[in-house]
């Protein structure tokens, strides 16, 4: 069993092109569109049958006005640099929209100044719900649970609570962020400065706690997976309703070594929440800054949160640059 | 090649020699490379100077090979002690014409601070880079530009010692001379423009930034940095001292998150030019903190009061006086000064080398102290 000594995928199934079942009564067959081919290299990865796509009406939609958002972006930046495709590879990593200046409040600003902007971000926020109700809608076809639909939404509820809810309760655009590598990352360097310093907002704590431990609990699942499948491990759905020796092994495994094991179906339990916890409870802590506390540090002092120091700093101990640069003393 | 028994054996006993190769060979490199860590050191070795309470992680680390290697530019300085002058001996003001400052200098003394600003700031062109190529007796006209501008620095140079004794001599006595900016060179290295607004195609906060400048750092943060704070008297502080404060950012009086990027832009640029780190000054956890702070943050604030005085006081008013090739490229403004035109990268310039001993004339704008004859 070598092939799970390997980060690729060894065994590949290639053949007539799986069509899917339709519990539908034809409607998603006929809105499949593509002739399904296959990848050796998306085999590797994943499944190597690429296609057919439901896009539905919702897909068209959220497609098109994603595409409107980056095109708008695209060509801001584009014309930042006069139109010159060399600098806009150079310079790429620099450039940005920018959300409106302050002094337009909740006002249209002009389209130099953050009206693109906006214009680009209807469009942003209609492709992403549109997304997301395709996630319901192509669940529901399925009959299946709901559960992608509403992990996508947590996702999208920090999204919503950085461009929209917050700017709303701030009274200001430009709290929102900005479209750009560099400078999505100066905003959120400079939110937390402005703030007093966000590692102090507990739920920013939280969020940090459950992003790590998605990581983590990834990490176990994953390697527990792989290293019982020679049992049969990886027909989780199986070992769920039929417990096998693989989930024995796995239980007994982390038992032995922790006193605790999650099962079959309760680990992606874990998964689930700690992975939806994240994008939640980051919202929470991002929609409180700037509306209920502005402060954070001062914050998490009045609520002994944040240690202070006994008052000896003892800098006369902490030797003189003159010693440090190697000039006496 | 070989003989046949010994490919035959070969054959007979196969064996995986690659296993084993490529254990003996990690484990043997792993074994050299430790063996010449120990013997040779670390060639990587780092120093820190601790700034703040222990355990809060507070230092500024620098390799040590930077450490051992002094600034280059303290091999310019030369001694050049003052003439202790005698009593009723004449002066430079009664001697010279139009001698409007460094007039309470004798002769002797005069020639002697002349002659060491021909060293610091044009070696190459001598006297005639203020004077011009005429004879002695027209050394007094103010027919150069630079010959004006340089008066007017002298004065800086003696208000900054004079005045700003708590940032120049924070810790020991170290003084400014011509030297600590110019260091033989027509215009000091790290002199700047104003560059805002820097994107053509937008307005407001999105024509001051994304694009890497020298007044940004390189960052894409914005280039108005140093204008706005050291030159216009902004308010550098964006914070809130109380855990809940009333106010929208579409109220100008209100920090936004644009303004803490553009605070953030000017430390940045502070931490370049003394090659220091946030934490030389700042507790990090709680920035605005003056409780939190180090000494060095009282240093660095006046600091910035002093750069504000010198730019505005100073420089910013001999623009009429500069050639075009002097003056900014993009609003054509006069060249102005900040913490790197003297710090040049260093904690303290020159390495807190004392510039100031042997030039009494510089450090103050009165009389020279000369000390007891000696």
């Amino acid at each position: 069993m070598i092939e799970y000594q390997n980060i690729f995928t060894q065994v590949q199934v290639q053949g007539t092109p799986e069509w899917g079942l339709d519990d539908s009564g034809g409607r998603l067959s006929e809105e499949r569109g593509g002739k399904p081919f296959f990848s050796k290299l998306f085999g590797w990865f994943g499944n190597a049958q690429i296609g057919p796509i439901n896009l539905g009406m919702l897909g068209l939609v959220s497609l098109a006005s994603g595409l409107l958002w980056f095109f708008i972006v695209g060509l801001n930046m584009l014309a930042q640099v006069g139109w010159s495709i060399p600098e806009f590879l150079r310079q790429g990593f620099w450039l940005a929209l920018e959300p409106p200046s302050p002094e337009y409040g909740l006002q249209i600003p002009p389209l130099n100044d953050g009206g693109w902007y906006i214009i680009s971000s209807f469009f942003l926020l209609v492709s992403v719900l549109a997304w997301w109700a395709r996630s319901y809608q192509l669940a529901a076809s399925h009959k299946m649970g709901k559960h992608v639909f509403w992990a996508f939404g947590s996702a999208i509820w920090l999204f919503l609570v950085l461009g929209l809810f917050r700017p709303v309760l701030m009274g200001s655009w430009s709290e929102a962020v900005p479209y750009g590598i560099f400078p999505h990352l100066d905003w959120t360097t400079a939110f937390s400065i402005r703030y007093g310093n966000l590692y102090y907002n507990p739920f920013h704590c939280l969020s940090i706690v459950f992003l790590y431990g998605s990581v983590l609990l990834f990490a176990m699942h994953g390697a527990t997976i792989l290293a019982v499948s020679r049992f049969g491990g990886d027909r989780e759905l199986e070992q769920i309703v039929d417990r096998g020796t693989a989930s024995e092994r796995a239980a007994l495994f982390w038992r032995w070594t922790m006193g605790f094991n999650a099962t079959m179906e309760g680990i992606h339990r874990w998964a689930w929440w700690f992975a939806v916890l994240t994008p939640i409870t980051g919202g929470i802590g991002i929609l409180l800054t700037g509306t209920v506390v502005d402060n954070w540090f001062i914050w998490a002092q009045e609520h002994n949160f944040a240690p202070m120091y006994d008052g000896s700093y003892g800098y006369e101990a902490y030797g003189t640059y003159d010693a440090f640069i190697g000039q006496g003393e | 090649m070989f003989p046949k028994w010994f490919d035959k054996w070969n054959r007979d006993n196969p064996t995986n020699v690659y296993g084993p190769g490529i254990l003996v060979g990690v484990l043997g490199g792993a074994v050299f490379v430790a063996i010449m860590l120990v013997t040779l050191g670390q060639p990587y070795a780092t120093a820190s100077l601790q700034t703040g309470p222990r355990g809060t992680g507070m230092s500024v680390t620098e390799f040590q090979a930077d450490l051992a290697t002094p600034d280059p530019d303290i091999a310019l300085i030369f001694e050049d002690p003052p003439f202790p002058p005698e009593p009723g001996e004449p002066l430079a003001g009664d001697i010279y014409e139009n001698v409007q400052v460094l007039g309470d200098l004798t002769d002797a003394n005069f020639n002697r601070v002349m002659a060491a600003m021909t060293r610091w700031v044009s070696p190459e062109q001598g006297c005639a880079y203020c004077h011009g190529d005429g004879d002695l007796e027209t050394y007094g006209e103010d027919n150069l530009y630079t010959k004006v501008v340089a008066r007017r620095m002298i004065q800086m140079t003696q208000n900054i010692n004079e005045n700003w004794d708590g940032h120049v001599n924070a810790n020991k006595e170290v003084g400014v001379t011509c030297m600590t900016c110019h260091r033989g060179q027509n215009v000091p290295s790290e002199v700047w423009f104003r560059e805002a607004p820097v994107v053509s195609a937008m307005a407001g906060w999105s024509a001051t930034q994304n694009r890497a400048t020298e007044t940004s750092q390189y960052t894409s943060l914005p280039s108005d940095a140093l204008e706005s704070y050291l030159l216009d008297y902004q308010r550098i502080g964006v914070h809130d001292l109380a855990s809940r404060v009333e106010g929208s950012p579409s109220d100008p009086a209100v920090p936004a998150i644009q303004n803490a990027e553009r605070t953030y832009a000017l430390m940045n640029y502070f931490a370049n030019s003394l090659g220091a780190n946030c934490v030389t000054c700042h507790n990090s956890r709680a920035f605005y903190d003056g409780v939190q702070v180090t000494p060095q943050w009282s240093t660095a604030s006046l600091g910035i009061a002093m750069v504000q005085e010198l730019n505005n006081d100073y420089l910013v008013g001999l623009l009429d006086l500069y050639p075009e090739d002097r003056i900014g490229p993009v609003h054509q403004d006069a060249p102005k000064a900040a913490c790197a035109t003297c710090h040049k990268g260093y904690l303290q310039p020159l390495q807190g080398t004392n510039v100031i001993a042997d030039w009494p004339e510089l450090a103050t704008s009165g009389p020279p102290a000369y000390g007891e004859a000696e």
